[in-house]
């Protein structure tokens, strides 16, 4: 990659034509317009942006291209939107190897198909080597909440409300800090990003719960006390409930980490009415990303998150305090 | 994974904490100190002291190496971060601990340092093979679980002829930080001795405390179980008046210890005269230092680094957390100015702190 690739000129050209526009093509893109223009379907729009820094660029499960799409069309979807368009902006470091490039645009065509999106519209720049980390990839996406369907939010959580998460948490963050450290455990961890719209699609159809959310950075810990803090609630959540891989579980007691502030990149935790919960569950059991989902505890009124400890100790679950783990999506 | 998870048994813990409310005499109190920063941790991670009877009370020891380095090492290392041809290598925790004036390196390093965090020493030599234009130096803490990878490092730099490595030394002894506990106003009845510090070295320095000083101390893991089971032992200790070593981490402790690394440490470092420990002071032997064989290796010989005195934050009662005088909660800053994110000393810091335990878990009972 030089810095001709991001002048504007032949070469930037040539680039988008050959490897953008290769992996991406679909009518909107193919426009060669500054912007896309796009039909909608009713309901109202979702949209939010994500900017992605990961290192290493490729880690066991995924990179930063798949890293990229899901971290965004999951954020759409934790709003009960179904994510339609996504914009991706480039930040090439000069010296970037091009077969580096090519593989994560096509780890990115593969993701958005996956999620069901399409590339509108992109941008590409190029810096000076050592002003960039090999390469930033900022995601927009675009969805549409179906008329009729109440968006879920952080602040909907009532008290009685039953607490469900989607799976195992730990993985994504464990993924990256295995290959950043080089350390291998008893299998491979791999990264679990993957797009939730599907999973919220098979929720919805079952019943509609008052708070979705995807627990990224911080990890589940962090998103709870989110929830918390915007619903003027308390949680209490029960360990034994919530599921940690062994590998990471044992990767997280050898550095002294608590799995529940690693990073995830394909969890949702849910908040909904008691009488709603045993539906969801089934429904989200019954979904290939939601096989391993439990109710992992409920909404209170008293304000602060609580974990019932495996031990049979209750004690306060924090914000997560200084990041042990910079460089993580 | 698998056998950590039958010493976290929450019945058979339990039945521990029956049997020893059924042991102890109930008209006396029971004060225990656990030396060790990991053993707080999982006391308050695991609630321990509220199964346990209220007449035992466990007291937070100064074996957290974060907590007890002083400021003015924390500054040696800030001067040499400062200097554009150093970069400095050390464990995570570090970084966060306020030196002069509440300055961390991880201040420094927001302000253009080149300050690393490893897992492992071996890392920054391996930095310094990699980066011949760089001096690479690894700001070395702990006590003597850490010490001797350490050792281990320098060796290999002097075999690899590396000339931009250095250690930066400020590993610390627990027997003399034990005495010092011992000569100050915790009373105490028991100690729950480091598990790692005598996987290394033994317990042949304890004996020689329990039996100079007449105080019981049983060697404990750091699972729960671990630690139910050694203030079990204290206890009965106590109650038949003997104060002998004993030993409940069999599966890591064995009585000599692990003579190859007390070897390697012996080669490449030798006790100082004085060393200054937080809260406790200077104390005779209580720090090592590198041989001068291997001065080249020595950060501070190399840099003629300057260790002046300074201040804790007024308002930080570590010293006094650190002695066992003082519990977190006596702290008027603890949890309000002094938080995780916001620390003014060095107990807040590391997880092993008893601060940051109190604060993560909540205060014990």
């Amino acid at each position: 990659m030089e810095l001709a690739h991001g002048a504007g000129g032949r070469a930037t050209a040539q680039l988008v034509r050959e490897l953008f526009r290769a992996a991406w093509s679909n009518p909107v893109l193919d426009t060669e317009d500054d912007a896309a223009l796009v039909d909608l379907p009713p309901g109202r729009v979702v949209f939010s942006t994500d900017g992605h820094v990961v290192s290493p660029l490729e880690f066991p499960g995924g990179d930063i291209g798949r890293l990229a799409v899901n971290g965004t069309v999951n954020d759409v979807a934790m709003l009960g939107a179904r994510p339609l368009w996504l914009s991706v902006g480039l930040i090439l470091e000069e010296g970037l190897p091009l077969a580096v490039l090519a593989r994560v645009v096509a780890s990115v065509a593969e993701a958005a198909r996956e999620a069901g999106v399409a590339v509108a519209t992109g941008d590409t720049k190029v810096v000076e080597r050592g002003k960039g980390d090999g390469l930033f990839l900022t995601t927009t996406g675009l969805g549409v909440v179906p008329p009729g369907r109440t968006p879920p939010s952080g602040r909907s959580a009532r008290p009685g409300d039953v607490l469900l998460l989607s799976g195992p948490v730990g993985d994504h963050g464990a993924a990256v800090l295995s290959v950043r450290e080089g350390l291998a455990f008893d299998g491979p961890i791999r990264s679990d990003t993957r797009p939730l719209g599907g999973l919220v699609e098979a929720m919805y159809a079952a019943a509609s719960p008052h708070v979705l959310r995807d627990p990224t950075r911080g990890g589940l810990a962090t998103a709870l006390n989110e929830i918390a803090h915007q619903s003027g609630v308390g949680l209490t959540v029960d360990e034994a409930q919530v599921a940690v891989r062994a590998p990471v579980a044992a990767l997280a007691e050898l550095l002294g980490l608590d799995p529940l502030y690693l990073a995830n990149e394909g969890q949702l935790v849910a908040a909904c009415a008691p009488a709603d919960a045993p539906a969801l569950l089934a429904a989200m059991r019954a979904h290939p990303d939601g096989r391993e989902a439990t109710a992992i505890g409920h909404v209170e009124a008293e304000p602060g998150v609580r974990l019932a400890t495996r031990f049979g100790g209750r004690r306060p679950l924090r914000w997560l305090a200084a990041d042990p783990l910079p460089r993580i999506c | 994974m698998r056998y950590t998870e039958g010493l976290r048994d929450p019945r058979a813990a339990r039945a521990l904490a029956e049997g020893l409310r059924r042991e102890l005499d109930p008209r006396r109190r029971y004060r225990i100190m656990e030396f060790c920063g990991g053993h707080t941790h999982t006391l308050c991670r695991y609630g321990i002291p509220g199964m346990l009877p209220a007449n035992v009370e466990l007291v937070h020891g100064p074996g957290c190496p974060v907590c007890v380095l002083p400021i003015s090492r924390v500054d040696q290392a800030l001067q040499l971060a400062a200097r554009p041809e150093v970069t400095l290598c050390t464990y995570g925790d570090m970084l966060r601990v306020p030196g002069r004036e509440g300055r961390s390196l991880a201040a420094a390093r927001a302000g253009g340092a080149d300050v690393r965090v490893v897992y492992s020493p071996s890392d920054a030599l391996a930095l310094a093979r990699a980066r011949p234009e760089r001096q690479v130096v690894f700001f070395a803490v702990g006590f003597e679980t850490t010490t001797p990878p350490t050792a281990v490092v320098v060796r290999g730099a002097a075999a690899q002829g590396l000339g931009n490595f250095s250690v930066l030394c400020n590993h610390v002894l627990t027997p003399p930080a034990i005495d010092a506990v011992l000569d100050g106003d915790a009373g105490l009845d028991g100690i729950i001795g480091p598990g790692h510090v005598c996987t290394v070295v033994g317990t042949g320095p304890l004996v020689a405390i329990a039996g100079a000083r007449r105080v019981p101390i049983v060697v404990a893991g750091f699972e729960p179980l671990d630690l139910l089971q050694a203030i079990g032992m204290l206890v009965a200790q106590i109650e038949a008046g003997r104060s002998d070593v004993e030993n409940a981490y069999t599966r890591s402790v064995r009585p000599e210890g692990n003579p190859k690394a007390m070897a390697t440490v012996d080669e490449v470092m030798e006790v100082r005269p004085r060393f200054a420990l937080r809260g406790l002071g200077e104390l005779p032997h209580a720090g090592l230092r590198i041989r001068p064989a291997w001065a080249a290796w020595d950060a501070e010989r190399r840099f003629e680094l300057v260790d002046e005195l300074v201040a804790d934050h007024p308002a930080c009662i570590c010293g006094s957390i650190l002695r066992g005088a003082k519990r977190p909660s006596d702290c008027r800053v603890f949890g309000t100015a002094c938080t995780p994110d916001t620390p003014l000393g060095a107990c807040m810091v590391s997880s092993e702190g008893a601060c940051a335990a109190w604060f993560e878990y909540g205060a014990p009972r």
